[in-house]
């Protein structure tokens, strides 16, 4: 029998390498495309030429002739059995195939079975459609016009509108912005750009007639509500869908949706009774599942004449594509925008969105971001320069002078937010200072009579994550709250479920690290499984920044409950009452005599061997944790840049972040999370977009227009934290994956900007291309 | 994105190639590195019915210098070229291309000669080539010929060859004293097409003044262009910078550039003008410091 | 005259070992290592040749893209895909540099990484940041930023250079 080895003590903390590396430095993770099953098919898709056209005919016959192909699926043919449509989690409904017409170009028209992946194309070629072209409007500003055309006919209402949203108070904001010394308006897009992990989409279906039961591999950031969602759609009775979520490679928001693929690779599956294996192409992956952000924003900012901010006044129109398939929390349909404010102490703010179909991909998920916290944390901090450059402030002086300070925690947002702590002027300080942000003030000013352009940036961003206290927060009905369950082995070892499942974050160490900090266990001898539905408790997923706040907080619940059991073993082993014992040292001893104590390892052992007579033997827990409130990282980012005169091109000199996400379980990992948001910031700021061309032609369609940076490009990273623990969380832990991703597009752009204003420029769009940046210098006269 | 099926004939020596490109004419077609080819089978944008591949012929990876110029078979590598002391000491431009064309480990498969029958006006080769005033030598059962680059490149992703033809080599004139070349590129990342892309080559004569100047631009046109006012503004003179900046200036006037996500006609012929005047620059730099 | 044929035998050395299988001449590298062989560390990412996910080593010094090679063309060579670089229980210091410094996250672009760096060090087995940065722009990845895969060369690189003095640490 194995032993597990004594702890050594606290591991919380600790940047221990990560439990789950072996596999995956040999080569030996198992992702979804390297499972293979028994007689399985290879389904292909036959995608939409067109952006909106009208389906005339469908004919599969020669597809249907070559050999191996086992069968074509049509919009027409799911209609028959309902399943023609689908609900999305924003409330709309989406088609799963293309019934009658199509909305956007690649739009799923029908798909291909086949023995092979080859085969399948070959077959998919063959795939006869006849298509009607339709008006197209690629711009929601076109999309709200009263004449244009009605894109969802499907829809009661006879417009284009998707919805309203409102939160604030108008009347006082507006009255207050009148009275205000200072007003900037700033219009700012935010592009639509996509999560593109490196693992694309897709699923396994494997229905087995004579079980009645169907496993679905898929890759999935949220197992459960996908099982209660395709139990829904398609009546499978509940426990009678298995979902394994097996090695995600990346996900950041991609793989929260329901697909089109996986309910076609479901339905082939029953219809064959075959496992039937799907993987995106990239271009699928692409121009097909989700895109991110797509939002026209515009601020308008009052405050007084020394820079006091007074009133906040936000209007946004929302691209959603063909079909509202954001992921939201329900109540939420432009997610948690209303986070605008920031880490300013406005008395006053009003925000207001209204989305429109257009004939682009549909979505709006929170590519890396808590639910539209990136497009507001963006917003503001843009706009918040734009009022420095207005008042002739320095950004950092503004910032520093209308941060919510520390004793107002927990403070009340004019938006209706409660956040749980910050200590937002000391973590910009100590950015200011690891930065030399004076020196390099100077040395830009110098820099600047040579005539280099060049400028420094700051973005001082406050996220809202964790998503969420079940009286507000739920997806489709069900409460986000997340799930554990510990067992500890006689021996002192343990196996960790959630309902969240990682997709590189590390949770098979940091959940590890947490149960090991709470029972005094090693966490080497602490097993942590995730993604899969028929032994996880039900878990909401991972995505949104919410594993930490959500099911860590969960893990650390559950271990408290084996920790109280623990007690009253150790009382009994000790012969002592339980009111004697103290957790100390990561035992339970004797309160005054440190000799006399009994570790959780030996209680483990006598949970199964020796027990006080009455008592339920074992030693686990299970632990539904609903969050209180949510959690309120912040940052302070800084960044400096140089830009080519000739060919716009731009230098990130040097970049620094500094974070505050409460508690670090593991800074190694926390650091590396930091790392790679900063760099997908960066690609956002300066090179990703999804271009779509005025016919609908979507060209960003693989990796060679969708740009990804490589290390070559991808600047070096400064990375520092100030730790300002949440009140309410278990372990003062807040979310942190994506505060990188939400944080650092603004501190590129104001470094851009900065180096810009000289010349009176105060706002250009992302991303910063060269030859945007270019424009700018030769509008004003610039050139090499 | 698998492409269309095909007959593969690995061929072991070049009468055996030549041979199936006569039989199967129009419908074969040569693999070298494969990093054009096979991604446009993968997309189904090419589907030859076979695919005569050239990489056993172990005659064809040859690159030395005899004569008066450097043979560089259609089996040297961009990787090869890259890594090549001679190339890295005596042809600068080369050397130039060599380490922005692709990326480096599609450079390990990757071909110049490839790369030039591909013909793509975004292929970094095909403007050096121009610059340089490289010679394609061209062979079939029928007939053995060469062709100046210049007359190679017919339209975007067509060339000269017939059918049944193979370059077997690139003839790169040697340096001659007092020369140097540059090639410099803007691309939006590592492994992305050049959005503009400008090769200088040229030599001095004993006075110091301009003896011969070849100016050769990517993906500003249909086909790779050369600056041919341009350079005839170089010859005869002595170098300076206003002189550069005219010729610059001229180049970007020859240029054709059309409009698309990497760039608008505007930017990009504005570009021709600034990446021609630093190469120029770069080039009369390397000659002053030999 | 040479043969043509639509269906091949291809003989390889992989990771050692010999191997004959027959496949569709179409077939690319990379599936003909995941699908007949079974290696499936071998990752695919795109279909533009542009990630670098499928990266396994020719000939036992070439990096190649496997998802931009036809299976039959490797036929006579030698493979080496992350199967072969080590094991578990006997990583070899590039992997276990990886793991020492948190370079990688989903571990999606990691065997094409860990490839990629061995072909660099071979050429140049004292890289600075530049030339790392530089000899892995092929390679693509999504989680890491880069920044922990500079650091895992350098140690590596260190390791390879000096096997018996230094070890890495265990956490
Ligand atoms: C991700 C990626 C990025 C790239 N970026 C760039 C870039 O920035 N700049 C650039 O210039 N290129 C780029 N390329 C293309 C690369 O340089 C190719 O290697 C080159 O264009 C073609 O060379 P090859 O040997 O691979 O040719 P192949 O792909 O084998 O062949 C290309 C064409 O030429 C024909 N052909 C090849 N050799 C011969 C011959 N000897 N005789 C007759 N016909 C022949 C083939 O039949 C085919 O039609 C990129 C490629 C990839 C995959
Ligand atoms: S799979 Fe992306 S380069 Fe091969
Ligand atoms: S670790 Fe996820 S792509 Fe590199």
């Amino acid at each position: 029998m194995a032993i597990a080895e004594e702890p050594t003590g606290h591991v919380m903390g600790h940047a221990m390498k990560r439990k789950e590396d072996p596999r995956f430095i040999t080569g030996q993770g198992r992702y979804l495309d390297d499972i293979v099953l028994p007689r399985m098919l290879y389904m292909a898709i036959v995608h939409s030429p067109y952006a909106h056209a009208r389906i005339k005919s469908i004919d599969a016959s020669a597809a249907l002739q070559l050999p191996g192909v086992h069968l074509v699926l049509t919009g027409a043919d799911l209609d028959q059995m309902g399943l023609g449509w689908m609900p999305t989690m924003a409330g709309d409904r989406e088609m799963t195939l293309a019934v009658g017409k199509v909305l956007y170009q690649y739009q799923e028209v029908a798909v291909v079975l086949a023995e092979s992946r080859a085969l399948a194309e070959d077959a998919a070629q063959l795939v006869e459609v006849e298509y009607e072209p339709l008006p197209v409007i690629v711009d929601p500003f076109e999309s709200m016009k009263p004449d244009a055309p009605v894109l969802r006919e499907d829809r009661e209402q006879k417009d284009n509108h998707v919805f309203h949203w409102e939160v604030g108070d108008r009347t006082a904001t507006e009255q207050l912005l009148r009275s205000c010394d200072v007003v900037v308006r700033q219009k700012v897009r935010f592009q639509r750009i996509h999560p593109a992990p490196l693992e694309p989409c897709g699923c396994i279906a494997d229905f087995n007639k004579a079980t009645g039961r169907l496993t679905l591999y898929m890759t999935s950031q949220a197992p459960h509500a996908h099982r209660t969602v395709f139990s829904m759609v398609t009546g499978i009775p509940e426990q009678n869908i298995h979902i394994i979520s097996p090695d995600v490679g990346g996900g950041f928001g991609n793989k929260v949706p329901i697909y089109p693929g996986y309910v076609a690779a479901i339905v082939a599956s029953l219809k064959l009774g075959r496992p039937v294996k799907w993987v995106e192409t990239r271009t699928e992956n692409l121009t097909e599942t989700a895109f991110a952000r797509d939002y026209h924003m515009e601020a308008e900012l009052g405050a007084t004449k020394d820079g006091v901010v007074q009133a906040l006044k936000v209007k946004t129109i929302a691209d959603h594509g063909a079909f509202d398939a954001a992921a939201d929390p329900s109540k939420f349909p432009a997610g948690l925008f209303s986070i605008c404010t920031g880490s300013y102490d406005f008395p006053n703010a009003f925000a207001e969105v209204d989305a429109f179909y257009t004939n682009k991909t549909p979505g709006g998920i929170a590519y890396r971001c808590s639910f539209r916290v990136t497009e507001a944390s963006y917003l503001i901090e843009r706009t918040m320069d734009v009022l420095a450059d207005e008042l002739g402030m320095d950004p950092a002086e503004l910032r520093l002078k209308n941060f919510v300070p520390p004793e107002k925690f927990p403070y009340h947002s004019a938006l209706g937010w409660t956040y749980d702590s910050g200590r937002y002027a000391e973590t910009l300080k100590k950015a200011l200072e690891r930065f030399d942000y004076t020196k390099r003030r100077q040395e830009q000013d110098e820099r600047r009579r040579k005539g280099e352009l060049v400028g420094i940036g700051l973005s001082t961003f406050t996220e809202v994550v964790g998503a969420g206290p079940s009286q507000t927060f739920d997806i489709m009905g069900i409460k986000m709250f997340d799930s554990a369950e510990i067992r500890v082995h006689p021996t002192g070892s343990a196996i960790v479920r959630a309902g969240t499942r990682h997709q590189g974050q590390g949770h098979e160490t940091t959940w590890a690290q947490i149960v090991g900090e709470e029972l005094g266990l090693d966490p080497q001898n602490i097993l942590v499984e995730e993604g899969d539905t028929d032994t996880a408790p039900y878990g909401l997923g991972t995505y949104a920044s919410r594993s930490t706040p959500t099911a860590g907080a969960a893990i650390a619940m559950a271990a408290r409950r084996i920790r109280e059991k623990a007690q009253k073993i150790a009382a009994y082993l000790l012969e002592v009452s339980e009111e004697d014992l103290e957790w100390r040292d990561q035992k339970f001893q004797v309160r005054g005599v440190p000799s006399k104590a009994v570790t959780m390892q030996e209680i483990a052992f006598a949970a199964y061997t020796n027990l006080p007579e009455g008592m339920e033997p074992g030693l686990e827990a299970t632990y539904y944790y609903d969050p209180p409130n949510l959690t309120f990282p912040n940052g302070a980012y800084l960044c400096q840049v140089s830009i080519d005169k000739g060919t716009g091109e731009v230098k990130v000199e040097k970049f620094l972040a500094v974070d505050d996400c409460g508690n670090v379980i593991n800074p190694m990992i926390v650091e590396g999370q930091i790392h790679g948001g900063l760099t997908e910031g960066f690609a956002i700021a300066f090179m990703q977009e999804i271009v779509y061309d005025e016919d609908g032609n979507h060209l960003a369609t693989n990796f060679s227009d969708y740009l990804v940076p490589t290390a070559w490009e991808a600047p070096d990273w400064e990375t520092d934290r100030t730790v300002t623990p949440s009140p309410h969380h278990p372990i003062g832990a807040k979310g942190v994956g994506e505060s990188p991703n939400v944080g650092s597009p603004a501190a590129f752009v104001n470094a851009v900007i900065d180096a810009l204003s000289p010349l009176g420029i105060r706002h250009i769009d992302m991303p910063l291309t060269r030859e945007k940046i270019w424009r700018a210098l030769r509008e004003h006269g610039i050139e090499e | 994105m698998f492409p269309a099926p095909f007959e593969y004939v690995s061929a072991h020596s070049l009468d055996e190639a030549l041979e199936v490109l006569e039989s199967r004419a129009g419908e074969a077609k040569v693999l070298a590195g494969g990093q054009s080819l096979i991604p446009m089978m993968r997309f189904r944008l090419a589907q030859p019915q076979v695919l005569v591949d050239i990489n056993p012929i172990k005659l064809l990876e040859d690159l030395h210098e005899q004569d008066d110029a450097l043979h560089i078979g259609a089996l040297a590598r961009h990787a090869t070229l890259e890594f090549s002391p001679l190339i890295q000491q005596r042809y600068p431009l080369i050397a130039d291309v060599s380490r922005v064309v692709a990326d480096p480990t599609v450079r390990n498969l990757g071909t110049l000669v490839g790369s030039l029958c591909h013909a793509d006006p975004a292929g970094d080769f095909g403007s050096a080539a121009l610059a340089a005033g490289a010679e394609v030598i061209i062979t079939s059962s029928r007939q053995h010929r060469s062709l100046p680059v210049d007359a190679f490149f017919l339209d975007t992703f067509s060339t000269a060859l017939e059918e049944d033809e193979i370059v077997t080599e690139v003839r790169w004139p040697k340096p001659k004293p007092r020369s140097a070349g540059a090639y410099l590129k803007i691309e939006r990342k590592v492994g992305d097409f050049a959005i503009v892309g400008t090769a200088v080559q040229m030599a001095l004569d004993e006075g110091g003044r301009i003896a011969e100047a070849g100016i050769g631009l990517c993906a500003v046109g249909p086909i790779s262009l050369r600056a041919k006012q341009a350079e005839r503004l170089l010859v005869g003179q002595s170098p300076s910078a206003e002189l550069f900046q005219e010729v610059a200036r001229q180049a970007a006037r020859e240029s054709d550039p059309t409009s698309d996500t990497r760039g608008s006609k505007e930017y990009k012929q504005d570009m021709v003008r600034v990446l021609t005047l630093r190469a120029l620059q770069r080039a009369y730099q390397r000659i002053q410091a030999a | 005259m040479a043969v043509s044929s639509t269906q091949v035998s291809v003989h390889v050395k992989i990771n050692g070992q010999e191997i004959t299988k027959e496949c569709e001449v179409r077939t690319l590298l990379a599936y003909f290592l995941r699908e007949q062989l079974g290696l499936t560390g071998v990752h695919v990412g795109c279909d533009t040749t542009s990630c670098g996910a499928c990266t396994v080593l020719l000939d036992g010094k070439t990096a190649i893209k496997s998802c931009t090679v036809f299976a039959p063309q490797v036929d006579g060579h030698e493979l080496l895909t992350v199967e072969g670089l080590g094991e578990a229980d006997h990583l070899h210091p590039i992997q276990q540099a990886f793991w020492d410094c948190h370079a990688l996250q989903c571990g999606y672009c990691t065997p094409g990484m860990e490839l990629a760096v061995l072909a660099l060090l071979q050429r140049n087995p004292n890289p600075t940041d530049e030339e790392i940065r530089f000899g892995l722009s092929g390679n693509l990845c999504r989680c890491t930023g880069y920044k922990n895969i500079v650091k895992a060369v350098h140690q590596a690189a260190e390791i390879m250079n000096h096997p018996s003095t230094s070890q890495s640490v265990t956490l």
